[in-house]
C-alpha cells in the first residue's frame, strides 16, 4: 500500500506524535506510485512502475535535532522510528539556528489531483510511446522519450497541533526526434495538469517539424543577436536566478541582490518595467502544494513588480534576526506576458534567432547570475518575420539579468516543468535583444 | 553530473527532514553493522528459482544495502547530521529474449519471490514490442568471493563528535585566515552489495567512499564584490585515513596538491587567503593562451570530453533524450580516429586503488579490469557492458556496469577514466618554464558541454598568469572554451608519474529516471597549447 486517505495518514502521524517523549515533535507520511516508460531508437527501452510510503520523524530536545525514517507503519516500527530519531537527537550536536516545529496553520487546498492522471494505465503508456515512434518510423526518423506519471499524497503533523494533508498528480513528457544522417534534431516538452491537455499524436509533430527543419544546419559568427527564446528556452535561466532572492545570501553579501555598502536591494529597479513575476498556489494553469518544505504556507506573492524586486526569501532563522515575517517558499513562478505567440514574435522579427531551448545550463559568476549552456533540437535564423534556415547551435555566456533588461516584446506564457528546477513555471516567449552567444557547437 | 541538485538537497535553509533519494534516516550505529551473507544467499537462490521456474533464461540477483552519512556545518555551527540506509533487492531478467526489472524492499522469503515473477512478468510484456533479442557476452561464474575496499579506517566507525569537531576546525582555520564564510561538509558511503546470477556467481562486495568538501567565501562589502574558493580534495574511494595522512605535493606558487592523503585545515587557510585574493585580482584578457591545467581541475574536463562521449550507450542513441549522444560515432573507432596527440593515452579501469570505481565485479558480476580508449593519440575502444560487447565486435564485457540503488537497474556507466603520465621525466614547475604566454589552472570550476561533446566550457577555482615561463600573478574571470578532438590533439606534454593525482564526482548523473554514480580520474598536470580563453566578467550596472 502506498496511497493513504487522509483519515489514515492522520491516524499515522497522531500515533507517531503521541509516542514521542521529546520536546518536540514533527512527522510527515508521503508516498505515492511513480510509473514510466522510456523508448530510444524507436523501441521501447524500459518501463517500471515503482509504488513507495516514507515516514519520517523528527524531534528535538531543546536544540539538539534527531531525524529518522522507516516504510512499515505497524505500531512496533512506528515505536521504533520515534525511538531512533530521539536517540539521534541525544548524540547530535547542539544547533543555535534550530528553529522549534511551526504552529499550528490553515492552509486553503489547491487543485494538484487530477484523476484522469492517477486513472493512467500502462496501456495508455504504452500507446503514448507508439503514437510517438510510429510517425517518426514512417518519416525515417528516430525518436527517443520519456513518460513518467505519478500520483501521491503528502502529510505532515507536529507536537503543536498542525496537520496538513493534500494529493497531487504529475504527467511529463519529453521526446527528441533525430534525422536518420544524425544533421538534424528536433525537440518537444509537455507537463501537463490533466490528461485532456496532453496529446503525444499533437505534441510529437512539433519534435518531427523541428527534427526535418533543423537539418543541415549553416553557421553563423558568435556574437550579440536579438533572440526568441520560446518558454523552454528561457526557463532554466530564470529558475537559475531565483537562487539569488535569498535574503540571508544578499544581507551576508553574496547575492546579485547584494548592495554596494551593505545590505540588499528589496524594492529597488532591477528588471526592465514589463517584467513581473509572482507566486500563487492556487493559479489555475500551474497549482502547486499549499505549503513549503517546513509547513509553512504558501501565498500569493509578487516576486518582481514592473521591474522591481518586490521580495526575497527569508529562512524562519533568519527572518528572527532580521525582525521579518517568514512566508512560504514560492513552488511555482507566473511570469507576465502578453498575447501573442512564439510564431507572433518571429513575424514581428527583422533580424534574428529562434531558439528551442537551452541546455547544460551551468553558474559561471553567481556575483553577475552568468549562467552558459547552448541552444538544442532547433536553432533558426529569422529574416523578415520569417524562418529563413536551421543554424548550427550556439554556446551563451548570458546573465537573465541582463536578459530581463533587454526584453523587447514578451507573449503569452505557458506552462513548463523543467527537470532541473523546483519550480512549475508559466513563462511566456521572449524576443531579447543583445544575447551573448561566445560560440559555436558543431553538436546536432 | 547532477551536483547542483545535490548541493540544493544539502544546502543552507534544509530542515532536516528529509534528505531525499538517499534511503532512510538512520542511528550513527545502524552504520556499522552488516546484513548475515548466509541469509543473502537464501534470498538470492529463492529468487533465482522463481525467476527460472517462471521462465527465465537469465537471472540476477542485486541486494543492496546502501549507507549514508552527511555532516554539515557552516561557520561555527553543526547545521546537520543525517544518516540514511536504503535496503532491498534488485532482480534483473531475460525472458523471450527481453529485459525485464523488479524491485522490492521486502526481503522475505516470499516477497523476493514475488518480485522475480514480476521482473518475468514484465519482460514478457516488453517482448511483443521487441525487434531484436538480447546478446549476452558470456561470464563463467565464479563462486561464492568476496571483496572490500582496503580501507585502514573506516569512516562510519568515527564519532560523530570527531567529525563535526574536524570540520568546525576547519572552518575556524578559514575564518582566522580571513574568511568571511565558510561552509564545509563530510559525505560518507558505504555500499554493502551482494551479487548472484544464473552464470553461478556469489559476490559479496563492501565498498566505501568519503568526500570532504568546503566553500569559502571572502566579501568586500565596500564594492559588493565576492568571490569564493572551493576545497581542492578529491573524493575518494577511501577511508577516513585520508584525512589523518600528510603527504602532499609542494607546486609553483606554494600550491598545494593532494592525492591520497588531504589536509583539510591547511586547505582552507589557504582557500581563505585566495578568496581575499581574488577580490583583486585583474580580469583576464581574452585571446590564446597555452594552458597548465592541474589534476584538481583536468579530472572534469576529462569526464565530460572523453568519459561521457566513449560510453557506448551514448554512441549508439539510447541516451539521445537526456544526455545526448556523441560525436565518437563507431565509424570513427573504425577509421582510427586522431583523437588527441600522440601524448595523450587515455584509459578506462575500475582497478585503480583508492579511486571511486574500484570495485573487484562489476554490476553484472564482470570482473574488473583497466583497458584503452585512446592509444597515443588514436581512439581504439568505448566502455561496454555484457550485452553492448558484440556491437563492437568484443567477445566480453568491460566490467562498467552499475546501479545506485537496490531499486535502480543497472546500465552502462563511466569506469574511471585517466589521462596517462607521461613517459619522459618532467615535473609542474618545468612544464612552466617553458610556457611564453599561458595560464596555470587549479580546482574545478563551472563546466558545461553540449549533447555530442564537442563543444565545452571550463572555469576553475585559481588562476595564474604565466609570462615568459614565470607565474606573474593572480587573474580572475577565467574560461577556456573547447572543441573536443581539436584541445586534445593540442595536447603538448604530460608530466610524469610522480605528480599523477585524482579527482573525481559523486555524482554523476544519466538515464531516465536519472541514476547518480561515483567516479575517479586520474592525471598528471598537462599543458595545452593555444586554447581560447574568455572573460566572464559582466557588469550589472
Amino acid at each position: 500500500m502506498s496511497m493513504y486517505t487522509e483519515q489514515e495518514a492522520k491516524a499515522i502521524l497522531d500515533k507517531v506524535i503521541a509516542l514521542s517523549k521529546a520536546d518536540e515533535c514533527s512527522a510527515t507520511l508521503s508516498g505515492g506510485v511513480n510509473s514510466n516508460i522510456r523508448f530510444a531508437l524507436n523501441n521501447v527501452s524500459t518501463s517500471g512502475i515503482v509504488t513507495n510510503a516514507d515516514l519520517a520523524v523528527q524531534v528535538a530536545f531543546g536544540n539538539r535535532v534527531g531525524t529518522a525514517t522507516i516504510n512499515e507503519f505497524d505500531d512496533e516500527s512506528l515505536a521504533r522510528v520515534v525511538r531512533r530519531a530521539e536517540e539521534l537527537a541525544r548524540l547530535a550536536p547542539e544547533n543555535d539556528e534550530f528553529m522549534p516545529a511551526i504552529a499550528k496553520q490553515t492552509y486553503k487546498a489547491t487543485a494538484t489531483y487530477n484523476q484522469s492522471i492517477a486513472d493512467i494505465t500502462p496501456q495508455y503508456r504504452a500507446k503514448v510511446a507508439a503514437d510517438s515512434i510510429n510517425p517518426c518510423k514512417s518519416d525515417k526518423l528516430i525518436a527517443a522519450g520519456f513518460l513518467a506519471d505519478s500520483v501521491g499524497f503528502f502529510a505532515s503533523a507536529n507536537s503543536n497541533g498542525n496537520f496538513a494533508y493534500q494529493q497531487s498528480t504529475g504527467l511529463d513528457y519529453t521526446c527528441t526526434v533525430r534525422t536518420e544522417d544524425g544533421t538534424g534534431s528536433g525537440w518537444v516538452a509537455r507537463n501537463a495538469g490533466s490528461v485532456k491537455d496532453f496529446d503525444a499524436n499533437r505534441e510529437i509533430r512539433t519534435a518531427i517539424s523541428k527534427a526535418k527543419g533543423s537539418a543541415n544546419a549553416k553557421a553563423l559568427e558568435p556574437g550579440k543577436y536579438t533572440v526568441i527564446l520560446e518558454p523552454a528556452a528561457s526557463a532554466g535561466l530564470i529558475s537559475f536566478m531565483m537562487g539569488g532572492f535569498d535574503a540571508r545570501q544578499s544581507d551576508e553579501g553574496r547575492s546579485f541582490l547584494t548592495k554596494k555598502g551593505g545590505g540588499n536591494k528589496m524594492g529597488e529597479q532591477v528588471f526592465d518595467p514589463r517584467v513581473s513575476i509572482h507566486t500563487d498556489p492556487w493559479d489555475t494553469d500551474a497549482p502547486v502544494m499549499p505549503w513549503d518544505g517546513d509547513g509553512l504556507p504558501r501565498e500569493k506573492m509578487s516576486i518582481i513588480d514592473k521591474g522591481k524586486v518586490s521580495y526575497l526569501e527569508y529562512s524562519r532563522y533568519w527572518a528572527k534576526q532580521k525582525g521579518k515575517i517568514a512566508k512560504g517558499s514560492p513552488g511555482n513562478l507566473i511570469m507576465a506576458g502578453g498575447t501573442k505567440s512564439t510564431a507572433d514574435l518571429v513575424k514581428s522579427t527583422a533580424k534574428g534567432i529562434l531558439v528551442t531551448r537551452t541546455w547544460y545550463i551551468r553558474m559561471v559568476d553567481p556575483q553577475t547570475v552568468l549562467l552558459t549552456g547552448l541552444t538544442r533540437d532547433g536553432t533558426f535564423y529569422i529574416e523578415n518575420g520569417e524562418i529563413k534556415y536551421p543554424i548550427k547551435n550556439f554556446r551563451f555566456n548570458e546573465s537573465p539579468i541582463i536578459m530581463l533588461n533587454n526584453v523587447e516584446e514578451l507573449g503569452k506564457p505557458v506552462r513548463i516543468g523543467d527537470d532541473e528546477s523546483p519550480f512549475l513555471m508559466m513563462i511566456p516567449p521572449m524576443k531579447i535583444r543583445d544575447f551573448t552567444f561566445t560560440s559555436l557547437s558543431d553538436a546536432v | 553530473m547532477d551536483r547542483r541538485n545535490f548541493l540544493a538537497v544539502s544546502g543552507i535553509g534544509l530542515s532536516g527532514l528529509m534528505i531525499p533519494g538517499f534511503g532512510n534516516a538512520v542511528a550513527a550505529e545502524v552504520l556499522l553493522t552488516k546484513m548475515d551473507i548466509g541469509r543473502k544467499k537464501v534470498l538470492a537462490n529463492i529468487a533465482l528459482n522463481a525467476a527460472t521456474g517462471a521462465g527465465a533464461t537469465y537471472c540476477d540477483v542485486r541486494i543492496g544495502r546502501y549507507l549514508r552519512q552527511f555532516v554539515i556545518t557552516r561557520e561555527t555551527k553543526v547545521q546537520n547530521v543525517v544518516n540514511t540506509e536504503s535496503i532491498g533487492a534488485g532482480i534483473r531478467v531475460i525472458a523471450n529474449g527481453t529485459w525485464g526489472f523488479a524491485a522490492t524492499s521486502d526481503l522475505s522469503n516470499a516477497g523476493i519471490a514475488k518480485a522475480a515473477k514480476q521482473a518475468v512478468a514484465i519482460a514478457k510484456a516488453n517482448s511483443t514490442a521487441q525487434t531484436q533479442p538480447v546478446q549476452l557476452a558470456p561470464v563463467k561464474g565464479v563462486g561464492e568471493v568476496s571483496w572490500a575496499t582496503p580501507i585502514k579506517k573506516n569512516a562510519m566507525e568515527v564519532p560523530i563528535k570527531d567529525k563535526a569537531d574536524l570540520l568546525l576546525s576547519v572552518n575556524a582555520a578559514a575564518t582566522a585566515a580571513g574568511a568571511n564564510f565558510v561552509n564545509s561538509m563530510l559525505f560518507l558511503v558505504n555500499e554493502q552489495k551482494y551479487f548472484a546470477s544464473t552464470d553461478g556467481s556469489y559476490i559479496d562486495q563492501d565498498v566505501h567512499r568519503i568526500w570532504p568538501t568546503f566553500t569559502v567565501t571572502a566579501i568586500d562589502k565596500a564594492s559588493g564584490k565576492f568571490r569564493s574558493r572551493d576545497s581542492l580534495s578529491a573524493p575518494m574511494g577511501m577511508g577516513y585515513e585520508y584525512l589523518e595522512g600528510n603527504r602532499k605535493l609542494i607546486l609553483p606558487n606554494g600550491l598545494m596538491g593532494y592525492n591520497d592523503s588531504y589536509n583539510m585545515r591547511e586547505d582552507a587557510t589557504e582557500a581563505a587567503k585566495q578568496a581575499k585574493a581574488k577580490l583583486k585580482a585583474p580580469s583576464v584578457k581574452p585571446g590564446k593562451y597555452d594552458l597548465v591545467l592541474d589534476p584538481s581541475h583536468l579530472w572534469l574536463t576529462i569526464h565530460e570530453s572523453v568519459g561521457h562521449p566513449l560510453e557506448l550507450d551514448r554512441v549508439l542513441g539510447y541516451e539521445a533524450n537526456f544526455a545526448g549522444t556523441s560525436f565518437a560515432t563507431l565509424d570513427k573507432l573504425k577509421e582510427k580516429f586522431q583523437y588527441g596527440s600522440d601524448k595523450v593515452t587515455l584509459f578506462a579501469d575500475k582497478v585503480q586503488p583508492n579511486t571511486l570505481g574500484n570495485v573487484a565485479y562489476d554490476d553484472e558480476g564482470v570482473k574488473t579490469k583497466r583497458w584503452d580508449l585512446i592509444k597515443d593519440g588514436t581512439l581504439v575502444n568505448y566502455q561496454a557492458i555484457r550485452d553492448q560487447a558484440h556491437i563492437i565486435g568484443e567477445s566480453q564485457s568491460h566490467g562498467c556496469c552499475y546501479a545506485d540503488s537496490w531499486s535502480s537497474v543497472q546500465f552502462q556507466r563511466m569506469a574511471n577514466v585517466s589521462l596517462a603520465p607521461g613517459k619522459q621525466k618532467q615535473g609542474v614547475a618545468d612544464m612552466i618554464k617553458n610556457v611564453e604566454k599561458g595560464i596555470y589552472i587549479i580546482g574545478d570550476g563551472s563546466f558545461s558541454i553540449d549533447q555530442q561533446r564537442y563543444n565545452a566550457q571550463f572555469g576553475g577555482q585559481l588562476f595564474y598568469e604565466i609570462k615568459e615561463g614565470k607565474i606573474a600573478g593572480m587573474i580572475e574571470d577565467v574560461a577556456y572554451q573547447i572543441r573536443t578532438p581539436e584541445f586534445w590533439n593540442a595536447c603538448s606534454a604530460v608530466c610524469d608519474e610522480s605528480d599523477y593525482r585524482f579527482g573525481g564526482s559523486f555524482f554523476d548523473g544519466k538515464g531516465q529516471p536519472s541514476q547518480s554514480s561515483a567516479v575517479s580520474h586520474g592525471s598528471s598536470t598537462a599543458r595545452f597549447d593555444g586554447i581560447n580563453v574568455i572573460s566572464t566578467a559582466r557588469s550589472l550596472g
